[in-house]
Protein backbone atom coordinates (compact mmCIF):
# COMPACT_ATOMS: atom_id res chain seq x y z
CA UNK A 1 0.00 0.00 0.00
CA UNK A 2 2.77 2.22 0.90
CA UNK A 3 4.33 1.29 -1.84
CA UNK A 4 1.64 2.24 -4.03
CA UNK A 5 1.03 5.63 -2.70
CA UNK A 6 5.24 6.10 -3.45
CA UNK A 7 4.94 5.33 -6.75
CA UNK A 8 1.69 7.70 -7.88
CA UNK A 9 3.69 10.77 -6.45
CA UNK A 10 6.89 8.96 -8.16
CA UNK A 11 4.38 9.52 -11.38
CA UNK A 12 3.03 12.73 -10.55
CA UNK A 13 6.38 14.30 -10.28
CA UNK A 14 7.24 13.09 -14.15
CA UNK A 15 4.05 14.39 -15.19
CA UNK A 16 4.83 17.93 -13.37
CA UNK A 17 8.14 18.28 -15.14
CA UNK A 18 7.25 16.94 -18.64
CA UNK A 19 4.39 19.52 -18.29
CA UNK A 20 7.33 22.09 -17.83
CA UNK A 21 9.60 20.88 -20.31
CA UNK A 22 6.55 21.44 -22.88
CA UNK A 23 6.10 24.94 -21.45
CA UNK A 24 9.81 25.15 -22.01
CA UNK A 25 9.64 23.85 -25.89
CA UNK A 26 6.46 26.32 -26.38
CA UNK A 27 7.98 29.56 -24.80
CA UNK A 28 11.42 28.57 -26.23
CA UNK A 29 10.45 27.87 -30.36
CA UNK A 30 8.27 31.68 -29.62
CA UNK A 31 11.40 33.60 -27.83
CA UNK A 32 13.46 32.18 -30.96
CA UNK A 33 12.07 33.12 -33.39
CA UNK A 34 10.68 36.30 -32.29
CA UNK A 35 14.60 37.03 -31.33
CA UNK A 36 15.57 36.18 -34.89
CA UNK A 37 12.31 38.59 -36.44
CA UNK A 38 13.31 41.20 -34.06
CA UNK A 39 16.82 41.81 -34.36
CA UNK A 40 16.26 41.53 -38.28
CA UNK A 41 18.11 38.28 -38.69
CA UNK A 42 15.60 36.65 -40.11
CA UNK A 43 15.58 36.60 -43.81
CA UNK A 44 11.94 37.56 -45.35
CA UNK A 45 11.19 34.18 -47.16
CA UNK A 46 11.69 32.85 -43.46
CA UNK A 47 9.80 35.14 -41.95
CA UNK A 48 6.50 34.10 -43.91
CA UNK A 49 7.73 30.69 -43.85
CA UNK A 50 7.26 31.24 -40.05
CA UNK A 51 3.79 31.85 -40.27
CA UNK A 52 2.98 29.51 -42.98
CA UNK A 53 4.10 26.78 -40.68
CA UNK A 54 1.76 28.18 -38.44
CA UNK A 55 -1.29 27.70 -39.92
CA UNK A 56 -0.63 24.82 -41.81
CA UNK A 57 0.19 23.19 -38.05
CA UNK A 58 -2.76 24.03 -37.20
CA UNK A 59 -4.72 22.58 -40.58
CA UNK A 60 -2.80 19.21 -39.94
CA UNK A 61 -3.60 19.02 -36.25
CA UNK A 62 -6.96 19.75 -37.04
CA UNK A 63 -7.20 17.13 -39.63
CA UNK A 64 -5.80 14.18 -37.67
CA UNK A 65 -8.49 14.42 -35.34
CA UNK A 66 -10.54 13.16 -37.90
CA UNK A 67 -8.57 10.71 -39.61
CA UNK A 68 -6.08 9.73 -36.78
CA UNK A 69 -8.33 9.79 -33.89
CA UNK A 70 -11.88 9.46 -35.14
CA UNK A 71 -10.03 6.77 -37.90
CA UNK A 72 -12.72 8.07 -40.89
CA UNK A 73 -10.59 9.75 -44.21
CA UNK A 74 -11.74 12.81 -44.82
CA UNK A 75 -10.48 14.85 -48.37
CA UNK A 76 -12.59 17.68 -47.70
CA UNK A 77 -10.58 19.65 -45.66
CA UNK A 78 -9.66 22.38 -48.07
CA UNK A 79 -12.84 23.26 -47.84
CA UNK A 80 -13.66 24.18 -44.49
CA UNK A 81 -10.08 26.02 -44.70
CA UNK A 82 -11.99 27.86 -47.74
CA UNK A 83 -15.07 28.50 -45.75
CA UNK A 84 -12.98 30.23 -42.25
CA UNK A 85 -10.87 32.13 -44.97
CA UNK A 86 -13.65 33.44 -47.31
CA UNK A 87 -16.09 34.33 -44.31
CA UNK A 88 -13.35 35.83 -41.97
CA UNK A 89 -11.47 38.32 -44.96
CA UNK A 90 -14.94 39.10 -46.15
CA UNK A 91 -16.50 40.31 -43.04
CA UNK A 92 -12.76 41.95 -42.21
CA UNK A 93 -12.89 43.69 -45.88
CA UNK A 94 -16.59 44.93 -45.61
CA UNK A 95 -16.88 46.26 -41.82
CA UNK A 96 -14.76 49.60 -40.92
CA UNK A 97 -14.15 48.61 -37.18
CA UNK A 98 -10.35 49.27 -35.82
CA UNK A 99 -7.60 46.98 -36.86
CA UNK A 100 -8.01 45.12 -33.70
CA UNK A 101 -11.53 44.55 -33.79
CA UNK A 102 -11.18 43.39 -37.38
CA UNK A 103 -8.79 40.58 -36.98
CA UNK A 104 -10.59 38.97 -34.33
CA UNK A 105 -13.90 39.38 -35.49
CA UNK A 106 -12.67 37.90 -38.69
CA UNK A 107 -11.55 34.88 -36.39
CA UNK A 108 -14.84 34.09 -34.68
CA UNK A 109 -16.77 34.50 -37.81
CA UNK A 110 -14.59 32.41 -40.06
CA UNK A 111 -14.66 29.92 -36.86
CA UNK A 112 -17.71 29.86 -37.02
CA UNK A 113 -18.84 29.58 -40.32
CA UNK A 114 -16.55 26.59 -40.91
CA UNK A 115 -18.28 25.11 -37.71
CA UNK A 116 -21.46 25.50 -39.08
CA UNK A 117 -20.34 23.90 -42.60
CA UNK A 118 -18.48 21.07 -40.34
CA UNK A 119 -22.11 20.44 -38.88
CA UNK A 120 -24.26 20.16 -42.24
CA UNK A 121 -21.55 18.20 -43.94
CA UNK A 122 -20.71 15.58 -41.13
CA UNK A 123 -24.42 15.35 -40.54
CA UNK A 124 -25.64 14.28 -43.98
CA UNK A 125 -22.55 11.76 -44.40
CA UNK A 126 -23.18 9.68 -41.72
CA UNK A 127 -24.11 6.68 -43.00
CA UNK A 128 -20.72 6.63 -45.13
CA UNK A 129 -17.79 4.78 -44.22
CA UNK A 130 -14.26 4.40 -45.17
CA UNK A 131 -13.92 5.13 -48.99
CA UNK A 132 -16.93 6.71 -50.04
CA UNK A 133 -17.03 9.18 -47.29
CA UNK A 134 -13.46 9.90 -48.36
CA UNK A 135 -15.04 10.80 -52.10
CA UNK A 136 -17.91 12.44 -50.74
CA UNK A 137 -15.62 14.68 -48.63
CA UNK A 138 -13.67 15.69 -51.63
CA UNK A 139 -16.90 15.96 -53.75
CA UNK A 140 -18.01 18.59 -50.89
CA UNK A 141 -14.52 20.02 -51.09
CA UNK A 142 -14.87 21.20 -54.50
CA UNK A 143 -18.33 21.70 -54.18
CA UNK A 144 -17.31 25.08 -51.79
CA UNK A 145 -14.39 25.82 -54.31
CA UNK A 146 -17.00 26.32 -57.02
CA UNK A 147 -19.42 27.83 -54.68
CA UNK A 148 -17.10 30.01 -53.64
CA UNK A 149 -16.29 31.40 -57.19
CA UNK A 150 -20.63 32.46 -58.27
CA UNK A 151 -21.45 33.47 -54.63
CA UNK A 152 -21.55 37.61 -54.78
CA UNK A 153 -19.17 39.61 -52.40
CA UNK A 154 -16.09 36.81 -52.86
CA UNK A 155 -14.56 38.32 -56.04
CA UNK A 156 -15.24 35.47 -57.66
CA UNK A 157 -12.53 33.39 -59.69
CA UNK A 158 -10.34 36.75 -59.55
CA UNK A 159 -10.16 36.42 -56.09
CA UNK A 160 -10.61 38.55 -52.94
CA UNK A 161 -7.84 41.06 -52.52
CA UNK A 162 -7.63 44.29 -50.23
CA UNK A 163 -7.82 42.04 -46.60
CA UNK A 164 -5.63 43.96 -44.04
CA UNK A 165 -3.00 42.52 -43.71
CA UNK A 166 -0.68 42.15 -40.20
CA UNK A 167 0.67 44.99 -38.69
CA UNK A 168 3.98 43.58 -39.27
CA UNK A 169 5.22 39.89 -39.71
CA UNK A 170 6.08 39.43 -35.73
CA UNK A 171 2.98 40.33 -35.09
CA UNK A 172 1.65 37.56 -37.18
CA UNK A 173 3.65 35.14 -36.33
CA UNK A 174 2.46 35.91 -32.56
CA UNK A 175 -1.04 35.45 -33.68
CA UNK A 176 -0.76 32.47 -35.30
CA UNK A 177 1.83 31.01 -32.79
CA UNK A 178 -0.99 31.75 -30.24
CA UNK A 179 -3.68 29.89 -32.81
CA UNK A 180 -1.15 26.86 -32.39
CA UNK A 181 -0.66 26.55 -28.85
CA UNK A 182 -4.73 27.48 -28.64
CA UNK A 183 -5.36 24.08 -30.96
CA UNK A 184 -2.77 21.78 -29.00
CA UNK A 185 -4.48 22.78 -26.12
CA UNK A 186 -8.18 22.28 -27.33
CA UNK A 187 -7.19 18.61 -29.02
CA UNK A 188 -5.26 17.59 -26.04
CA UNK A 189 -8.04 18.25 -23.44
CA UNK A 190 -10.67 16.83 -26.01
CA UNK A 191 -8.56 13.67 -26.59
CA UNK A 192 -7.85 13.12 -23.16
CA UNK A 193 -11.62 13.34 -21.96
CA UNK A 194 -14.35 10.68 -22.01
CA UNK A 195 -15.28 12.55 -25.60
CA UNK A 196 -11.56 11.39 -26.83
CA UNK A 197 -11.94 8.01 -25.59
CA UNK A 198 -15.57 7.48 -27.20
CA UNK A 199 -13.69 8.86 -30.12
CA UNK A 200 -10.75 6.07 -30.46
CA UNK A 201 -12.92 3.63 -29.05
CA UNK A 202 -15.21 4.49 -32.24
CA UNK A 203 -12.21 4.12 -34.45
CA UNK A 204 -11.00 1.10 -32.75
CA UNK A 205 -14.35 -1.14 -33.06
CA UNK A 206 -17.33 0.69 -33.76
CA UNK A 207 -19.34 -1.94 -32.55
CA UNK A 208 -18.09 -2.14 -28.79
CA UNK A 209 -18.19 1.02 -28.73
CA UNK A 210 -22.08 1.15 -29.93
CA UNK A 211 -22.50 -1.98 -27.06
CA UNK A 212 -21.33 0.60 -24.36
CA UNK A 213 -23.77 3.52 -25.23
CA UNK A 214 -21.52 5.74 -27.25
CA UNK A 215 -23.57 7.84 -29.61
CA UNK A 216 -21.42 6.91 -32.79
CA UNK A 217 -23.64 9.70 -34.75
CA UNK A 218 -23.45 12.48 -32.58
CA UNK A 219 -19.13 11.99 -31.72
CA UNK A 220 -18.57 12.12 -35.64
CA UNK A 221 -20.71 15.45 -36.27
CA UNK A 222 -18.55 16.58 -32.74
CA UNK A 223 -15.03 15.83 -34.24
CA UNK A 224 -15.86 17.09 -37.81
CA UNK A 225 -17.71 20.59 -36.35
CA UNK A 226 -14.22 21.31 -33.92
CA UNK A 227 -11.57 20.30 -36.87
CA UNK A 228 -13.82 22.69 -39.24
CA UNK A 229 -13.55 25.01 -36.64
CA UNK A 230 -9.48 25.14 -36.57
CA UNK A 231 -9.30 24.64 -40.01
CA UNK A 232 -11.33 27.78 -40.68
CA UNK A 233 -9.41 29.91 -37.98
CA UNK A 234 -6.45 28.71 -40.34
CA UNK A 235 -8.32 30.15 -43.14
CA UNK A 236 -8.81 33.41 -41.65
CA UNK A 237 -5.02 33.59 -40.27
CA UNK A 238 -4.25 32.21 -44.18
CA UNK A 239 -5.80 34.95 -45.35
CA UNK A 240 -4.50 37.95 -43.07
CA UNK A 241 -1.22 36.72 -44.24
CA UNK A 242 -1.63 36.65 -47.94
CA UNK A 243 -3.92 39.48 -47.81
CA UNK A 244 -5.45 38.55 -51.11
CA UNK A 245 -7.38 35.12 -51.42
CA UNK A 246 -8.74 33.50 -55.08
CA UNK A 247 -10.77 29.66 -55.00
CA UNK A 248 -7.42 27.85 -56.57
CA UNK A 249 -5.45 28.48 -53.02
CA UNK A 250 -8.10 25.76 -51.58
CA UNK A 251 -8.06 23.02 -54.28
CA UNK A 252 -8.32 19.48 -53.33
CA UNK A 253 -4.35 18.84 -53.61
CA UNK A 254 -4.53 21.25 -50.41
CA UNK A 255 -6.16 18.35 -48.87
CA UNK A 256 -3.80 16.05 -50.17
CA UNK A 257 -1.12 18.32 -48.55
CA UNK A 258 -2.32 17.85 -45.23
CA UNK A 259 -3.31 14.17 -45.13
CA UNK A 260 -0.06 13.64 -46.21
CA UNK A 261 0.96 15.77 -43.17
CA UNK A 262 -1.11 13.66 -40.89
CA UNK A 263 0.04 10.37 -42.55
CA UNK A 264 3.86 11.12 -42.24
CA UNK A 265 3.72 12.69 -38.55
CA UNK A 266 1.50 9.51 -37.46
CA UNK A 267 -1.97 9.09 -37.41
CA UNK A 268 -3.29 9.89 -34.11
CA UNK A 269 0.26 11.78 -33.07
CA UNK A 270 -0.08 15.11 -32.51
CA UNK A 271 3.64 15.88 -32.12
CA UNK A 272 4.04 14.08 -35.32
CA UNK A 273 1.51 16.41 -36.95
CA UNK A 274 3.50 19.47 -35.74
CA UNK A 275 6.72 18.33 -36.97
CA UNK A 276 5.52 17.15 -40.72
CA UNK A 277 3.56 20.34 -41.28
CA UNK A 278 6.53 21.94 -40.50
CA UNK A 279 8.59 19.63 -42.84
CA UNK A 280 6.50 19.41 -45.93
CA UNK A 281 6.16 23.19 -45.63
CA UNK A 282 9.94 23.86 -45.06
CA UNK A 283 11.14 21.10 -47.68
CA UNK A 284 10.10 22.58 -50.70
CA UNK A 285 11.81 25.89 -50.15
CA UNK A 286 14.94 24.49 -49.09
CA UNK A 287 14.92 22.68 -52.47
CA UNK A 288 14.37 25.56 -54.30
CA UNK A 289 17.80 25.22 -55.65
CA UNK A 290 17.18 22.68 -57.48
CA UNK A 291 14.64 23.94 -59.74
CA UNK A 292 13.40 21.30 -61.80
CA UNK A 293 13.98 18.67 -60.00
CA UNK A 294 12.62 20.26 -57.35
CA UNK A 295 9.47 17.80 -56.63
CA UNK A 296 11.13 14.99 -57.44
CA UNK A 297 13.52 15.74 -54.89
CA UNK A 298 10.52 16.54 -52.47
CA UNK A 299 8.89 12.85 -53.42
CA UNK A 300 11.83 11.05 -52.45
CA UNK A 301 11.89 12.92 -48.88
CA UNK A 302 8.60 11.81 -48.27
CA UNK A 303 9.28 8.16 -49.08
CA UNK A 304 12.66 8.45 -46.84
CA UNK A 305 11.08 10.32 -43.70
CA UNK A 306 8.26 7.13 -44.22
CA UNK A 307 10.22 4.71 -44.11
CA UNK A 308 12.35 6.26 -41.19
CA UNK A 309 9.27 6.59 -39.63
CA UNK A 310 8.56 2.85 -39.59
CA UNK A 311 12.06 1.58 -39.06
CA UNK A 312 12.35 -0.45 -35.89
CA UNK A 313 15.88 1.32 -35.52
CA UNK A 314 13.77 4.51 -34.96
CA UNK A 315 11.62 3.12 -32.31
CA UNK A 316 14.93 2.18 -30.36
CA UNK A 317 16.37 5.43 -30.89
CA UNK A 318 13.06 7.15 -29.15
CA UNK A 319 13.46 4.67 -26.21
CA UNK A 320 16.80 5.45 -25.55
CA UNK A 321 16.98 9.11 -26.07
CA UNK A 322 13.48 10.55 -26.17
CA UNK A 323 13.01 13.49 -23.93
CA UNK A 324 10.95 11.81 -21.42
CA UNK A 325 13.50 8.87 -20.79
CA UNK A 326 16.46 11.08 -20.39
CA UNK A 327 14.46 12.93 -17.35
CA UNK A 328 13.75 10.16 -16.20
CA UNK A 329 17.65 8.99 -15.77
CA UNK A 330 18.13 11.96 -14.69
CA UNK A 331 16.01 11.53 -11.89
CA UNK A 332 16.69 8.15 -11.26
CA UNK A 333 20.69 9.68 -11.01
CA UNK A 334 19.51 12.15 -8.08
CA UNK A 335 17.59 9.47 -6.34
CA UNK A 336 20.14 7.46 -6.04
CA UNK A 337 22.63 10.35 -4.76
CA UNK A 338 20.65 11.32 -2.34
CA UNK A 339 20.21 7.72 -1.06
CA UNK A 340 24.04 7.46 -0.93
CA UNK A 341 24.23 10.62 0.60
CA UNK B 1 -38.47 -11.22 -10.32
CA UNK B 2 -38.31 -11.82 -14.10
CA UNK B 3 -35.40 -9.54 -15.19
CA UNK B 4 -35.28 -10.66 -19.16
CA UNK B 5 -38.92 -12.25 -21.04
CA UNK B 6 -38.54 -13.01 -24.31
CA UNK B 7 -41.89 -13.81 -26.27
CA UNK B 8 -42.14 -15.65 -29.30
CA UNK B 9 -38.81 -13.87 -30.63
CA UNK B 10 -37.83 -14.65 -34.48
CA UNK B 11 -36.23 -13.11 -37.45
CA UNK B 12 -35.65 -13.91 -40.68
CA UNK B 13 -32.93 -12.82 -42.90
CA UNK B 14 -34.73 -13.25 -46.68
CA UNK B 15 -36.04 -16.62 -46.67
CA UNK B 16 -33.73 -18.01 -43.88
CA UNK B 17 -35.58 -18.56 -40.34
CA UNK B 18 -32.28 -17.34 -38.32
CA UNK B 19 -34.03 -17.69 -34.96
CA UNK B 20 -38.02 -18.59 -34.71
CA UNK B 21 -40.66 -18.38 -32.08
CA UNK B 22 -38.05 -18.68 -29.24
CA UNK B 23 -39.08 -17.43 -25.44
CA UNK B 24 -36.83 -17.29 -22.74
CA UNK B 25 -37.37 -16.05 -19.21
CA UNK B 26 -34.23 -15.10 -16.67
CA UNK B 27 -34.91 -14.36 -12.86
CA UNK B 28 -32.78 -11.97 -11.50
CA UNK B 29 -29.50 -13.23 -9.63
CA UNK B 30 -29.87 -16.48 -12.11
CA UNK B 31 -26.69 -17.32 -14.22
CA UNK B 32 -28.70 -19.13 -17.69
CA UNK B 33 -26.96 -21.16 -20.45
CA UNK B 34 -27.96 -20.61 -23.77
CA UNK B 35 -26.03 -23.80 -25.92
CA UNK B 36 -27.06 -25.35 -29.41
CA UNK B 37 -24.67 -26.86 -32.06
CA UNK B 38 -23.10 -24.68 -34.38
CA UNK B 39 -25.36 -22.32 -36.48
CA UNK B 40 -28.05 -22.87 -33.90
CA UNK B 41 -28.81 -19.17 -33.74
CA UNK B 42 -27.23 -18.47 -30.54
CA UNK B 43 -25.55 -15.25 -31.22
CA UNK B 44 -28.47 -13.53 -33.32
CA UNK B 45 -30.00 -14.23 -30.08
CA UNK B 46 -27.34 -12.18 -28.71
CA UNK B 47 -27.30 -9.78 -31.49
CA UNK B 48 -31.26 -9.19 -31.07
CA UNK B 49 -30.87 -8.66 -27.26
CA UNK B 50 -28.32 -6.12 -28.01
CA UNK B 51 -30.04 -4.31 -30.76
CA UNK B 52 -27.73 -5.10 -33.53
CA UNK B 53 -30.40 -6.75 -35.62
CA UNK B 54 -34.50 -5.96 -34.81
CA UNK B 55 -36.48 -8.67 -34.65
CA UNK B 56 -38.80 -9.07 -37.37
CA UNK B 57 -41.05 -10.85 -34.61
CA UNK B 58 -41.52 -10.98 -30.99
CA UNK B 59 -40.99 -8.97 -28.07
CA UNK B 60 -37.77 -8.40 -25.24
CA UNK B 61 -38.84 -6.89 -22.17
CA UNK B 62 -36.24 -6.30 -19.22
CA UNK B 63 -37.70 -5.87 -15.71
CA UNK B 64 -40.63 -5.29 -17.67
CA UNK B 65 -39.66 -2.57 -19.79
CA UNK B 66 -40.18 -3.36 -23.25
CA UNK B 67 -37.15 -2.96 -25.39
CA UNK B 68 -37.75 -4.59 -28.30
CA UNK B 69 -36.12 -2.40 -31.34
CA UNK B 70 -34.52 0.18 -29.56
CA UNK B 71 -30.97 1.00 -30.04
CA UNK B 72 -27.70 -0.93 -28.99
CA UNK B 73 -27.07 2.72 -26.57
CA UNK B 74 -30.39 2.51 -25.28
CA UNK B 75 -30.29 -0.94 -24.70
CA UNK B 76 -26.96 -0.69 -23.21
CA UNK B 77 -28.55 2.43 -21.22
CA UNK B 78 -31.41 0.04 -20.01
CA UNK B 79 -28.79 -2.18 -18.43
CA UNK B 80 -27.54 -4.88 -21.07
CA UNK B 81 -23.86 -5.18 -22.05
CA UNK B 82 -21.81 -7.92 -23.90
CA UNK B 83 -18.63 -9.44 -24.80
CA UNK B 84 -18.26 -11.29 -27.88
CA UNK B 85 -16.94 -14.67 -29.40
CA UNK B 86 -14.10 -13.03 -30.94
CA UNK B 87 -12.63 -10.31 -28.75
CA UNK B 88 -13.78 -7.03 -30.29
CA UNK B 89 -11.19 -4.99 -27.38
CA UNK B 90 -9.95 -1.29 -28.47
CA UNK B 91 -6.62 -2.45 -29.49
CA UNK B 92 -4.98 0.45 -30.10
CA UNK B 93 -5.80 1.87 -26.94
CA UNK B 94 -4.42 0.85 -22.91
CA UNK B 95 -6.12 -1.73 -20.97
CA UNK B 96 -7.61 1.40 -18.14
CA UNK B 97 -8.52 3.29 -21.70
CA UNK B 98 -10.95 0.41 -22.66
CA UNK B 99 -12.20 -0.12 -18.79
CA UNK B 100 -12.38 3.76 -19.11
CA UNK B 101 -14.74 3.54 -22.57
CA UNK B 102 -17.17 1.60 -20.26
CA UNK B 103 -17.75 3.93 -17.70
CA UNK B 104 -18.56 6.27 -20.50
CA UNK B 105 -21.89 7.19 -19.48
CA UNK B 106 -21.64 6.84 -15.79
CA UNK B 107 -20.06 10.48 -15.96
CA UNK B 108 -21.94 13.10 -17.82
CA UNK B 109 -19.40 16.37 -18.34
CA UNK B 110 -20.14 18.24 -21.69
CA UNK B 111 -17.55 18.54 -24.64
CA UNK B 112 -16.99 21.82 -23.46
CA UNK B 113 -16.26 21.38 -19.94
CA UNK B 114 -13.94 19.09 -20.87
CA UNK B 115 -11.83 21.58 -23.03
CA UNK B 116 -12.01 24.06 -20.50
CA UNK B 117 -11.00 21.58 -17.56
CA UNK B 118 -13.51 23.29 -15.31
CA UNK B 119 -13.47 21.46 -11.68
CA UNK B 120 -16.91 19.50 -12.82
CA UNK B 121 -14.22 17.40 -15.57
CA UNK B 122 -11.08 16.85 -12.85
CA UNK B 123 -13.82 15.24 -10.05
CA UNK B 124 -15.23 12.88 -12.68
CA UNK B 125 -11.89 12.13 -14.35
CA UNK B 126 -10.69 11.22 -10.88
CA UNK B 127 -14.08 8.90 -10.53
CA UNK B 128 -13.64 7.84 -13.95
CA UNK B 129 -9.76 6.63 -12.82
CA UNK B 130 -10.49 5.20 -9.33
CA UNK B 131 -13.40 2.87 -10.73
CA UNK B 132 -11.26 2.20 -14.11
CA UNK B 133 -8.50 0.63 -11.70
CA UNK B 134 -10.93 -0.70 -8.79
CA UNK B 135 -11.98 -2.47 -11.80
CA UNK B 136 -9.42 -3.86 -12.85
CA UNK B 137 -8.25 -4.76 -10.05
CA UNK B 138 -10.80 -7.58 -9.62
CA UNK B 139 -9.95 -9.29 -12.53
CA UNK B 140 -5.99 -8.79 -11.31
CA UNK B 141 -4.98 -6.68 -14.72
CA UNK B 142 -4.22 -3.76 -12.69
CA UNK B 143 -0.15 -4.35 -13.41
CA UNK B 144 -0.95 -3.85 -16.97
CA UNK B 145 -3.13 -0.84 -17.12
CA UNK B 146 -0.57 0.84 -19.22
CA UNK B 147 0.06 -1.58 -22.08
CA UNK B 148 -1.62 -1.35 -24.83
CA UNK B 149 -4.72 -3.74 -25.34
CA UNK B 150 -3.50 -6.05 -28.35
CA UNK B 151 -0.54 -6.75 -26.26
CA UNK B 152 -1.94 -8.35 -23.65
CA UNK B 153 -2.32 -12.46 -23.74
CA UNK B 154 -5.31 -14.06 -24.77
CA UNK B 155 -7.09 -14.85 -21.55
CA UNK B 156 -6.10 -11.69 -20.26
CA UNK B 157 -7.80 -10.25 -23.75
CA UNK B 158 -10.65 -11.83 -22.83
CA UNK B 159 -10.89 -10.79 -18.81
CA UNK B 160 -10.85 -7.49 -19.78
CA UNK B 161 -13.56 -7.71 -22.02
CA UNK B 162 -15.61 -8.59 -19.34
CA UNK B 163 -14.23 -5.99 -17.35
CA UNK B 164 -15.40 -3.15 -19.69
CA UNK B 165 -18.98 -5.06 -19.85
CA UNK B 166 -19.32 -4.65 -16.31
CA UNK B 167 -17.79 -1.03 -16.02
CA UNK B 168 -21.21 -0.05 -18.22
CA UNK B 169 -22.89 -1.16 -14.73
CA UNK B 170 -25.50 -3.81 -16.57
CA UNK B 171 -27.96 -5.41 -14.93
CA UNK B 172 -27.83 -8.24 -17.68
CA UNK B 173 -24.32 -9.30 -18.68
CA UNK B 174 -24.15 -11.14 -21.81
CA UNK B 175 -21.07 -13.73 -22.37
CA UNK B 176 -20.69 -15.13 -25.87
CA UNK B 177 -18.61 -18.36 -25.49
CA UNK B 178 -16.64 -16.61 -22.83
CA UNK B 179 -14.05 -20.01 -22.57
CA UNK B 180 -13.51 -20.48 -26.79
CA UNK B 181 -9.78 -21.23 -27.04
CA UNK B 182 -9.40 -21.52 -23.36
CA UNK B 183 -7.79 -24.87 -21.58
CA UNK B 184 -9.22 -26.78 -19.14
CA UNK B 185 -7.40 -25.00 -16.45
CA UNK B 186 -8.03 -22.07 -17.87
CA UNK B 187 -11.61 -22.86 -18.40
CA UNK B 188 -12.03 -23.38 -14.62
CA UNK B 189 -10.83 -20.33 -13.59
CA UNK B 190 -13.05 -18.62 -15.83
CA UNK B 191 -15.62 -20.33 -13.76
CA UNK B 192 -14.84 -19.28 -11.03
CA UNK B 193 -14.40 -15.80 -12.09
CA UNK B 194 -18.12 -15.96 -13.51
CA UNK B 195 -19.08 -17.12 -10.21
CA UNK B 196 -17.45 -14.16 -8.23
CA UNK B 197 -18.42 -11.69 -11.21
CA UNK B 198 -22.03 -12.58 -10.37
CA UNK B 199 -21.80 -12.24 -6.55
CA UNK B 200 -19.84 -8.95 -6.61
CA UNK B 201 -21.43 -6.98 -9.11
CA UNK B 202 -25.13 -8.38 -8.41
CA UNK B 203 -25.03 -9.14 -12.16
CA UNK B 204 -27.35 -11.22 -13.81
CA UNK B 205 -25.50 -13.63 -16.34
CA UNK B 206 -26.63 -15.07 -19.46
CA UNK B 207 -23.80 -17.31 -21.49
CA UNK B 208 -23.34 -19.08 -24.66
CA UNK B 209 -20.99 -21.72 -24.23
CA UNK B 210 -19.65 -25.05 -26.35
CA UNK B 211 -18.09 -26.30 -23.17
CA UNK B 212 -20.08 -28.49 -21.25
CA UNK B 213 -18.23 -28.72 -18.57
CA UNK B 214 -18.42 -24.78 -17.90
CA UNK B 215 -22.08 -25.10 -18.41
CA UNK B 216 -22.78 -27.94 -16.04
CA UNK B 217 -20.46 -26.54 -13.56
CA UNK B 218 -21.97 -23.22 -13.20
CA UNK B 219 -25.40 -22.59 -15.06
CA UNK B 220 -28.61 -23.21 -13.01
CA UNK B 221 -30.85 -23.63 -16.12
CA UNK B 222 -29.84 -23.96 -19.66
CA UNK B 223 -31.84 -23.59 -22.91
CA UNK B 224 -30.77 -25.44 -25.74
CA UNK B 225 -31.50 -23.60 -29.82
CA UNK B 226 -31.40 -26.05 -32.71
CA UNK B 227 -31.72 -24.95 -36.26
CA UNK B 228 -33.16 -21.46 -34.58
CA UNK B 229 -35.80 -23.57 -32.87
CA UNK B 230 -35.96 -24.05 -29.12
CA UNK B 231 -35.34 -27.65 -28.49
CA UNK B 232 -35.37 -28.08 -24.79
CA UNK B 233 -35.32 -25.83 -21.47
CA UNK B 234 -34.96 -25.88 -17.73
CA UNK B 235 -32.94 -27.63 -15.01
CA UNK B 236 -29.49 -28.19 -16.61
CA UNK B 237 -28.54 -31.72 -16.16
CA UNK B 238 -31.62 -32.71 -17.02
CA UNK B 239 -31.54 -30.91 -20.41
CA UNK B 240 -28.15 -32.28 -20.90
CA UNK B 241 -29.72 -36.06 -20.65
CA UNK B 242 -32.45 -35.38 -22.90
CA UNK B 243 -32.24 -37.45 -26.01
CA UNK B 244 -33.36 -35.06 -28.17
CA UNK B 245 -30.43 -33.01 -26.95
CA UNK B 246 -28.12 -35.74 -27.17
CA UNK B 247 -29.33 -36.38 -30.73
CA UNK B 248 -29.23 -32.55 -31.77
CA UNK B 249 -25.02 -32.85 -30.86
CA UNK B 250 -23.98 -35.80 -31.75
CA UNK B 251 -26.68 -37.13 -34.83
CA UNK B 252 -28.60 -40.54 -35.06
Amino acid sequence: MKNDIVKSEKKSNITGSSLLIRILVVVGIYALVSALMLTGNMSRSWESLSIRICFNVILALSLNLVVGFLGELSLGHAGFYAVGAYAGSMFAVYTDFPMFVRIIGAVLVGALSAGIAGFLISSSILKLKGDYLAIVTLAFGEIIRSFVKILPGTGGTAGLSGIPAFPSRYVGFTFAYAFVILTLIILKCFINSRHGRAVTAIRDNVISAEMLGININRYKVTVFVIASVLAGVAGVIFSFFKTMIEPNDFSYNLSIEILVMVVIGGMGNLTGSIIAAGVIVVVPELLRALEDYRMLMYAIVLIAVMLINESPKKAQFIERYSPKVLLKKLLRKGEKKSESA
Amino acid sequence: MNLLEIKNLGISFGGLRAVDDFNLTIREGQLYGLIGPNGAGKTTVFNLLTGVYRPTTGKIFLKGQNITGKSSIEINKAGIARTFQNIRLFKNMTVLENVKVGLHNRENYGVISSLLKLPGYRAAERRIEERAMELLQVFSLEEDAHHLASNLPYGKQRKLEIARALASAPTLLLLDEPAAGMNPQETAELMEMIRFVQKKFDVTILLIEHDMKLVLGICEEITVLNFGCLLAQGETASVLKDPRVIKAYLGD
